[in-house]
């Protein structure tokens, strides 16, 4: 699956998107995952009540189901206006 | 309905001619328009707004739908600017079309309620010494919920 990164949290992980195999079921699994590949990640999902996920390009729960997913994309609260 | 998430700067008054040229049967418009505010110190040099590509444009396009069936309107325009912008410049327009104004002005209100804190898009402030991402206000999902 795809996995894209916004606004401050692609700049602590340092890139926009990235391809990654996983067996996680939920997107909070992914997170565990991803949180111990190095300190860039781990501070970029330090704090995650400071971040929203988009499953398929739908805004979602960190504990959506992950399984048939494409595109998941990790950013702060939106500022549009 | 249309939506355009674009780079290019756009003439405000050229769109709203546009917008109003096409509707047929409509009696208000209302438009909204934001441009980059400076704060009291001055010392914003530019704002730079990131998007989702695709998943904004999609948002946009059904937060427009369910404001054109709750509000019966005619049409909806959305410009929604990305990239480096200076104080003054025009970020974002929003137009509604309906038979009365009242409809026109609360699907208008609705629609920057829902784009404040919904749309992917991020704002990050370029000062002189440093960039600032912009936090979002817990008054915009306040606001939300009035829809």
């Amino acid at each position: 699956m795809e996995v894209l990164y916004f606004a401050w949290v692609r700049e602590r992980i340092g890139i926009p998107k990235e391809t990654i195999v996983t067996q996680a079921k939920t997107v909070f699994e992914l997170i565990e995952e991803l949180k111990v590949r190095s300190g860039h990640y781990e501070t970029a999902f330090s704090d995650t009540s400071a971040l929203r996920v988009a499953v398929d390009q739908q805004l979602t729960d960190f504990d959506a189901s992950i399984e048939e997913a494409k595109e998941i994309a990790f950013f702060p609260p939106m500022t549009g206006g | 309905m249309e939506i355009s998430v674009q780079e290019a700067p756009f003439n405000l008054a050229d769109e709203i001619n546009r917008f109003t040229g096409r509707q047929k049967n409509m009696g208000a418009i209302v438009t909204f328009s934001g441009i980059v505010r400076n704060n009291a110190l001055g010392d914003i040099q530019a704002m730079e707004i990131e998007y989702y590509p695709g998943m904004t444009e999609s948002v946009l396009g059904e937060a427009a739908n369910r404001s054109i069936e709750r509000w019966s309107l005619g049409d909806v325009l959305i410009i929604h600017r990305y990239g480096q912008l200076c104080p003054g410049e025009l970020i974002m327009m929003i137009a509604t079309a309906a038979a009365h104004r009242r409809d026109a002005f609360n699907a208008a209100d609705y629609l920057m309620d829902f784009l404040k804190s919904r749309a992917p898009f991020w704002k990050k402030e370029c000062k002189t010494d440093r960039t600032i991402w912009v936090e979002a206000k817990s008054k915009d999902e306040v606001d939300l919920k009035r829809w």
